[in-house]
């Protein structure tokens, strides 16, 4: 397509300064290609979509968005919010709500968007605080109901009444490998974590507790007496409900067990995600029947005994055996306030030598069962270490739950907005319909300003479009983004703002082309200074989108993102498609001869043909040719090059023009800045 | 006439047409100080800024595919269930209503929501409600304001690198704040609702109104990068000559920007109400022509103003002066491919 100059046109001038356009083609195409094939394949083979997934403004749902309530100068933490939304993420999930989008936004709220319109419990579960509470194992087993369970089912069919905690034991012990509740264990908690059918991370008996460090006398020195054998606890110090109406003696007591609650605990079946919902309707002084929170184990609790707002701090490490080796064990590491201290010791003396599961307690998090490690010291420090059968990632997990679970949050809804599917596909169709018309008017206003040059706008449009299109289902693939209304306000202004950069850059040539450049050189010299112009303005757009982006909540971020987006895509395509374009339509003839539809013909900037011909072709050239092989010193020297560049030239155009006009005096009024145009 | 606006960019690129930006630049920041000063006073006559329920917290109902948009249907169907909830319905188009009440609890909202869809015969899905507390909206709003701040502070910081002087940023940055008050202004005399979307918008404005500066700012720097090297033209006069020479380029890229705009906002008008993007195309498109016009009459005469006192600055038109009394030009500035006699020609006219 590009024909080769015409030969009254000297092109030595050019080779020098002239970047090829060939490699940016390359370059635009190698991008075109990767991303296509990235996206392309995540459609094929991954769950990629061909269109990007719309937000629920466009597709309908309920947006909600949650703030902790939080008393005077109490300040809720990043990790404290991300336990949160775990714990909402966990309760909507087991609703059986699909597509939920749980997400901080801000640092301070949360934002729960569902597909669905909300019941009044989904919107109570998404509010409710969650609580952390240690209570002791009663009773423990397999998550499914008695009659789906693969170990013999006369052991799960129980008197309630009799026998119960000899049965609870049995099965315990064949749970935990049949470890049994030794009084005198080490307190550095040695021993491997037993091998059994549950998951460890499902808060069965795999895990135990002890002190962190082998402290001597920790765990030896108030070890209550190894012959206190029955879960029926002769709690030596007095049961806590001793002068209480209430039956138990102490929270370890299995009479809590009552009938209802043992066909409670049956018939529950921890595999049904109803019951993995959570919500914190348990009565803290009350026994628990719960799931753990993957569903594999059910358990029956006592009353709590600690308080999670107790954890004065829980981390993750390896263990130190006691000879200060540190070995790649992965442990949760726990402390607690002085209060938590007293209770948790009260807790470990008591059940430490119990037996199994008596001697487990549970930590529930929203109302589910997350650990329930075996006590194996009495921890009299408040600083205990939990291990067992942990990964790395799950001991950071219950740390963080730990941790985060301590300060329990409830929300309030700061904001609930509702967008029924179809009003949400008529948002759609009239932001569709207005980009479309807004595309045709530019596209119009191109055509007109620029005439055949318009094209080279409206393919250069297309490209930013398909570009934009690729990394829209990229981030939507990869990333989640949702494209909103506000985003497609931000896509709509997007498009201007890059046809705005095209006319900067076309409107540079022009003011090259009028103090008397040809086009090729026009195209170059233009370039150099658009691009700085288009450099500058477009790195404030980048900023305001990478503000509003940051400080914003809700759909603002939408805007800001595709708006920051089409930036990128914009200056990316300027330099690897409308320049180097540009550069190849400079050398036809067509354009470089200045045709009059080309849109760049000199006559009509005011350009006098003759000026054009004789002021360029002679002597503009040669001049050109000249000072580029003194090559590019200092502003300052280039300005004064171009000055005797443009004195000639004018000379030449008043020789052109009038025959007669003398001397370079009487124009050179505007030679200074002319050429700086 | 498409060829008539070709000559006459050819003509203000070469100075032969000139507007007069920085010659009248008192008489353009006299106007734009009175304008800047209605748009602040205006405001509170009216009892202060309309701001949205976004803000304030409240509940919002919308209807679409309504047979009959007038007030009293859907005011009714709202205090039949909370008569305290000061329902107010603005049309949204001809087939859509809005209605925004104070804060309802969310039992009230439902059952007027039901009520909504049996007054206007429209399909339970044709309506959706949102509601916004209180303290959410003051969020928002402060979050707005700190993002303002961030992004002036840090356009400053940014102009002030890209220009390496301090006047231009500083031009830049009263041409800002010039367009911010004047199109909030504009917004609350005309008793909009300001919405977080229309914020949006403005901040949006903002860069975009910083993007011309930028363009003709660039323009002026080239234009006046040797300036006391030159015994031609004045200093001031170069300035002139740079805004005029952008000034095609400004009302190309502001036509360009404001297309699309302006088709969200036909749209909306007259074919479908989607409030989130017709708030935005609204404040858009009143903030693109402030931003249009501030750039040319307010952010170059402000640079101007602003140099017109340096020593340099004076010596060197003094210089210029000089010169051309010297040589028995007149005392104008001199027009791209001008003979001397031509020159003198207008300057007799002129002068």
């Amino acid at each position: 397509m590009p024909e080769t100059q015409p030969d009254d046109r000297p092109k030595a001038g050019y080779k020098g300064s002239e970047s090829r356009p060939g490699p940016r083609f390359l370059w635009l195409g190698f991008i075109f290609v990767l991303l296509s094939g990235i996206v392309g394949s995540g459609i094929v083979w991954s769950t990629a979509t061909p269109t990007p997934e719309l937000a629920l403004d466009l597709r309908g749902g309920t947006s909600i968005i949650l703030e902790p309530q939080l008393d005077e100068g109490e300040n809720v933490t990043p990790e404290q919010l991300n336990e949160a939304v775990a714990i909402i993420r966990q309760r909507i999930d087991s609703t059986g709500v699909s597509e939920a989008e749980i997400n901080t936004q801000g640092g301070r709220n949360i934002v729960v968007n569902l597909p669905v319109y909300p019941d009044d419990r989904t919107r109570e579960l998404v509010r409710a605080s969650a609580q952390l509470r240690f209570r002791p194992v009663l009773m423990t087993g397999p998550g499914q109901p008695a009659v789906v369970q693969q170990e013999d089912p006369a052991q799960e069919q129980p008197d309630p009444s009799e026998g119960l905690s000899e049965e609870g034991q049995r099965y315990l012990e064949e749970l935990t490998g049949g470890q049994d509740a030794e009084g005198s264990q080490e307190a550095d908690g040695t021993e491997d974590a037993p091998a059994e059918e549950s998951d460890p991370e499902a808060g069965g008996a795999a895990t135990q507790v002890a002190a962190p460090q082998p402290e001597e006398g920790a765990g030896e020195g108030e070890a209550p007496p190894a012959d206190v054998p029955g879960p029926a606890g002769q709690n030596p110090e007095g049961s806590p409900g001793e002068d209480q109406p209430a039956p138990m003696e102490n929270p370890s007591d299995p009479s809590q067990i009552t009938e209802e609650l043992y066909a409670e605990y049956e018939a529950l079946d921890c595999s049904d995600p109803e019951n993995l919902i959570g919500g914190s309707t348990d009565d803290p002084h009350a026994p628990l029947v719960a799931c753990s929170q993957d569903g594999s184990t059910k358990f029956i609790l006592g009353p709590m005994e600690v308080s999670g707002a107790t954890i004065a701090d829980a981390s993750f490490g390896y263990r130190v055996t006691s000879t200060g080796a540190q070995t790649n064990e992965p442990v949760v590491n726990l402390e607690f306030n002085r209060e938590g201290t007293e209770q948790f010791r009260e807790v470990t003396q008591r059940i430490t030598n119990m037996q199994p599961p008596y001697n487990q307690f549970a930590i529930v998090l929203d109302g589910l069962v997350v650990s329930a490690p075996v006590s194996q010291a009495i921890i009299t420090d408040g600083r205990a270490q939990i291990s067992g059968s942990f990964t790395r990632d799950s001991a950071e997990t219950l740390a963080n739950q730990l941790k985060n679970g301590s300060l329990p949050i409830s929300f309030q809804v700061q904001s609930e907005e509702q967008i029924s599917p179809t009003l949400g596909a008529d948002y759609l169709r009239s932001a569709l319909i207005a980009g479309g018309i807004g595309l045709v008017l530019v596209i119009g206003y191109a055509l007109l300003q620029y005439r055949t040059l318009g094209l080279l706008t409206v393919s250069s449009i297309g490209v930013v479009a398909a570009l934009t299109y690729l990394l829209l289902l990229l981030v939507s693939w990869r990333y989640g983004y949702r494209l909103s209304l506000a985003g497609m306000a931000g896509l709509i202004i997007g498009l201007g703002a890059a046809a705005d950069s095209f006319i900067v850059y076309f409107e540079r040539v022009r003011d090259e082309l009028r103090s008397g450049r040809a086009l090729r050189s026009a195209v170059e010299v233009g370039w150099e200074r658009a691009r700085r112009t288009i450099y500058a303005s477009k790195a404030v757009n980048m900023l305001a989108a990478v503000i509003l982006y940051f400080l914003a909540v809700g759909s603002v971020r939408g805007f800001a993102f595709t708006m920051g987006l089409t930036v990128i895509v914009d200056v990316l395509i300027m330099i690897l498609f409308t320049h180097p374009m540009f550069q190849v339509l400079a050398r036809t003839r067509f354009f470089g001869d200045g045709h009059p539809w080309s849109g760049m013909d000199p006559r009509k900037l005011g350009v006098k043909k003759a000026a054009y011909r004789g002021a360029l072709n002679i002597d503009l050239d040669k001049a050109r040719t000249v000072s580029e092989k003194r090559g590019r010193g200092g502003s300052a020297k280039e300005a004064r090059r171009r000055q005797t560049i443009v004195e000639r030239r004018e000379a030449a155009a008043a020789a052109a023009r009038s025959g007669g006009g003398t001397g370079s005096g009487k124009k050179d009024g505007t030679s200074g800045n002319e050429d700086e145009s | 006439m498409m060829d008539r606006f070709f000559s006459w960019g050819n003509r203000l690129h070469s100075g032969e047409t000139s507007l007069p930006f920085v010659p009248k630049a008192r008489l353009w920041l006299s106007i734009a100080a009175g304008v800047l000063v209605l748009s602040a006073v205006l405001p509170f006559f009216r009892g202060g800024f309309n701001l949205g329920i976004e803000f304030t917290g409240g509940s919002s109902f919308a209807v679409s595919n309504v047979q009959d948009t007038s007030a009293a249907i859907g005011e009714e169907a709202v205090s039949e269930v909370a008569p305290e909830a000061e329902a107010q319905l603005v049309p949204t188009s001809d087939t859509s209503v809005r209605i925004q009440t104070r804060q309802l609890s969310n039992d009230q909202m439902q059952s007027i929501a039901d009520n909504l869809v049996a007054a206007y015969g429209v399909a339970t899905d044709d309506v959706t409600f949102t509601y916004i507390g209180p303290t959410f909206g003051q969020d928002i709003a402060e979050r707005m304001f700190t993002g303002l701040v961030v992004f002036i502070a840090l356009a400053a910081l940014v102009l002030a690198l890209y220009f390496r002087t301090w006047k231009m940023s500083a031009a830049a940055i009263g041409g800002l704040f010039s367009v911010m008050i004047i199109t909030v202004g504009i917004y609350s005399i005309t008793g909009l609702n300001i919405t977080p979307a229309a914020v949006i918008a403005f901040l949006t404005v903002l860069a975009l109104s910083l993007y011309d500066t930028v363009v003709v700012f660039d323009k002026v720097r080239e234009n006046t990068q040797d300036f006391q090297e030159n015994t031609r033209m004045k200093f001031s006069e170069l300035v002139n000559l740079a805004v005029n020479q952008t000034t095609v380029r400004s009302i190309n890229t502001s036509v360009v920007s404001t297309l699309p705009v302006a088709a969200v906002l036909f749209i909306g008008v007259f074919v479908f109400g989607a409030a989130t993007l017709m708030d935005i195309a609204l404040a858009l498109f009143i903030g693109q022509v402030v931003a249009f016009i501030s750039s040319l009459f307010v952010a170059s005469p402000l640079y101007a103003l602003l140099r017109s006192r340096e020593p340099a600055v004076r010596e060197q038109e003094q210089r210029v002066k000089e010169a051309r009394e010297r040589r028995g030009l007149p005392d104008i500035p001199p027009v791209l491919f001008e003979t001397e006699e031509q020159l003198k020609e207008r300057g007799a006219l002129a002068g």
